[in-house]
């Protein structure tokens, strides 16, 4: 998601770097390429033109403190980074709460935004979180819109209000405002209305979706975005704020290499947040939207704060604490350990997913290689290292020639991958020992480093001759 | 657009500024060109000799679209096969309603496969529109495997000497590999079994620069041959549709305007130009 993005910045930056001091010119510079980069992101180009102007008014005046600072690259990029996640919308916003009865969610979109799996992403979500949502079918002219969305939730076991057929049969404001009732009688605590798509210049179906909303009273109406949209996101964004109008924005299909520009114009325009994101094919890829994780993305310094969340969901506390316990008592790093972190990790989800997350991975050659990430891999590891005896886990120096090629066949893979595992395996332990003798590291995290489910990545790390920058704007630079 | 209109007026009277070529040029990225092939437009369109700037843009963009035939391939000897694919959204599944009736119109005895076992109601939808407009529409299990529905599809078209077999797929993202995968196997079912004459790819015209990576991932799993450019009749140009054609020289073969049966019809050159520029 915002790759490409991300990845221009990075040029940007690069360039940037390589100056000692910083010149107005050079930030003007820097400005034009931002630009170019957002237009071709499909952001709006007034929005760009602005975002631009704002940095350069914030940057020039500061160019004399930031130049007497060691790094003075750093401060424009903090000027950047807090500036885009003002333009993404600040602070998280969370679902405002009806004061009394159901919180009434509605949602509305143009066609194939993913309104329908939108609301079944809600559901569950709302559902994960103890409340008891109802769906309701409001969507009654697209052709079987209401089967989908009754199906949608059977899947995430949240039951639909779909008194009308579909397909023309129906009328979708009576539809909507009897569900709030039903909801109400019934005791849902949240209801939420699936709209049928309909286009910005479409005036007749507007004014029904002004209907239903004035029929049910929205806590919430959220605008569904495809991260895919073009420029018209302006013109569509703002015929909907005007026909219907609408209190955050909801960005969808962010799993794929769209830029999502247009969702930087349609907040920059409107004035409203983005609340949440779908990121993926699954009922449970769908999260609240982060502003300064975003923007962190977007500068290709990475999402840790979710990856800390995601492996604090994944990780079984147990594990981690043995895992801590054993560490701090001097024991060494065994395969064993290797492999119930492996394990581990997979239950995190997607390798590269996971990855995309951390810092600089976002940017050139490493996205390529996250994106030819071979999942299998762990799978593999796994298999190698369940053929070994354990003994061989609990010491890898008796790997002998002889043993290395009964596990290659135990686990029907060749002796040189056993030798790759054994050799990356080695170099996380002795990572492992450096790491408790100099220092600390966060708890529960995954040795990820020495691991073997990236061995493309690794090579294409930096040459360790250059020491790694501590700072994300440069370290950025240099992978970029 | 009225911009557009108010620019050639000016570049009429007095030959034009170097602004109002910028302003030109922004208002071809607006209609979804991309910045590239705005500047490639302008540049050509100011080199052009032309009695006005309309009729230079216009021929710029003229030049700017394929040569390549926009017919939808006929077989005679056998069932002419067309898989429609597309990311999720763009309007795939009533695309192939359209061209169903488009094509049973035109007195044809068309077969088509719902192979988006993937989305709930995907199934239904397509028989909804199958029985409105009087297809046999061959359907799979929820959830089952796509390329055994396309194999019992073709059985059905063949048994039935059937002139069309019309595929839908699930919509997935070009990034997936793993959903591009089963597209393949799609695509190798249908080549076994006779070969597959048109692989179209729906792109919604709102859609942004994404749709040139669309075109591409989709071009190398399943070498498309034409493109549906649907919703055409919302606010959005559809200028992504001539930034693919330029970069990847497939055709836009048809367009979509609407959410009935008939909002369906042939790419018209002329007037798609005349909707990217205002001009009526």
């Amino acid at each position: 998601m915002f790759d490409s993005l991300s990845s221009k910045f990075a040029s940007a930056f690069s360039s940037l770097r390589s100056r000692g001091r910083i010149k107005s010119s050079d930030v003007e510079e820097i400005v034009a390429e931002i630009r170019s980069a957002l237009i071709e992101s499909d952001v709006a180009q007034e929005v760009a033109k602005s975002f631009g102007d704002r940095i350069q008014e914030l940057a020039i005046p500061e160019l004399e403190r930031i130049n007497k600072s060691t790094n003075p690259s750093q401060g424009i990029f903090e000027i950047i980074n807090a500036e885009l996640t003002t333009v993404l919308g600040g602070q998280t916003r969370r679902i405002r709460m009806a004061k009394k009865g159901p919180t009434v969610v509605m949602l509305v979109g143009l066609q194939g935004a993913g309104k329908t799996s939108l609301a079944g992403k809600l559901a569950q979500y709302l559902k994960s979180q103890g409340n008891t949502p109802l769906l309701v079918a409001s969507d009654l002219q697209r052709p079987n819109a209401v089967t989908q969305l009754q199906q949608v939730g059977a899947s995430v076991g949240v039951p639909v209000f779909a008194p009308e057929p579909g397909n023309g049969v129906g009328d979708p404001v009576k539809v909507a405002q009897a569900g709030k009732k039903f909801a109400e009688d019934k005791l849902h605590n949240f209801v939420i209305v699936d709209t049928a798509g309909r286009l910005g210049v479409d005036a007749e179906l507007m004014s029904q979706a002004s209907r239903i909303r004035d029929a049910v009273k929205p806590d919430e109406i959220l605008f569904v975005v495809d991260a895919m949209l073009g420029q018209d996101a302006v013109r569509t964004a703002q015929s909907f704020l005007e026909g219907v109008g609408f209190d955050g924005v909801v960005l969808t299909k962010l799993d794929g290499d769209a830029r999502g520009g247009a969702a930087l114009s349609i907040v920059t325009l409107t004035n409203r947040p983005i609340m949440f994101a779908a990121t993926g094919e699954k009922t449970s890829d769908f999260d609240l939207f982060h502003p300064d994780r975003m923007a962190s993305r977007i500068l290709g310094m990475g999402d840790v704060a979710t990856l800390a969340e995601q492996a604090k969901a994944a990780l079984d506390p147990d594990l981690t604490k043995k895992f801590e316990e054993k560490f701090a008592a001097g024991d060494d790093f065994t395969l064993m350990d290797f492999l119930s972190q492996l394990q581990a990790l997979k239950k995190m989800g997607s390798m590269s997913k996971m990855l995309g997350m951390l810092p600089g991975m976002n940017s050139g050659a490493m996205k390529k290689q996250l994106d030819n990430l071979d999942e299998g891999e762990l799978v593999r590891t796994e298999a190698i290292i369940q053929s070994m005896t354990p003994a061989e886990r609990h010491d890898v120096k008796i790997l002998n020639g002889s043993r290395r090629a009964r596990i290659a066949k135990g686990s029907g893979r060749a002796v040189s991958e056993v030798n790759n595992l054994v050799d990356r395996f080695t170099g996380a332990q002795k990572m492992m020992r450096q790491m408790r003798n100099g220092g600390g590291m966060p708890p529960g995290m995954p040795p990820v480093p020495g691991m073997a489910g990236m061995p493309k990545i690794n090579k294409q790390l930096p040459p360790k001759k250059k020491s790694k920058s501590g700072n994300p704007a440069k370290r950025a630079a240099e992978q970029g | 657009m009225a911009l557009f209109s108010k620019i050639f007026a000016k570049l009429r009277i007095g030959g034009a500024s170097d602004s109002d070529w910028d302003e030109l040029r922004s208002s071809l990225i607006e209609s979804d060109l991309g910045a590239k092939l705005s500047d490639e437009i302008v540049s050509v369109a100011r080199a052009t000799k032309s009695e006005s700037a309309e009729s230079a843009i216009r021929k710029a963009l003229e030049g700017a679209l394929t040569t390549s035939s926009r017919d939808l391939k006929v077989v005679e000897d056998r069932t002419t096969t067309i898989l429609v694919v597309g990311v999720n959204g763009t309007g795939k599944t009533t695309s192939v309603a359209k061209l169903m009736k488009d094509l049973k119109d035109r007195g044809n005895d068309v077969v088509v496969v719902a192979a988006d076992t993937f989305r709930a109601a995907a199934i239904e939808q397509l028989q909804t529109w199958g029985a409105r407009i009087g297809v046999p529409v061959v359907a799979g299990k929820f959830q089952g495997d796509p390329a055994s529905v396309v194999f019992d599809g073709v059985k059905v078209a063949r048994e039935s000497k059937a002139d069309y077999l019309i595929v839908d797929t699930a919509g997935r993202l070009h990034t997936k590999s793993n959903l591009m995968d089963e597209l393949s196997k799609i695509k190798r079912v249908l080549d076994k079994s006779g070969g597959v004459d048109e692989v179209l790819l729906v792109v919604d015209a709102t859609t942004g620069q994404n749709g040139i990576n669309q075109a591409k991932s989709f071009t190398e799993s399943v070498s498309v041959t034409g493109l549906i450019l649907t919703k055409m009749d919302g606010s959005a140009k559809g200028g992504i549709a001539l930034a693919i054609e330029r970069e990847t020289a497939i055709p836009i073969k048809f367009v979509g305007t609407g959410e009935g049966a008939d909002d369906f019809g042939p790419f018209e050159p002329d007037s798609y130009i005349s909707g990217l520029i205002g001009s009526e």
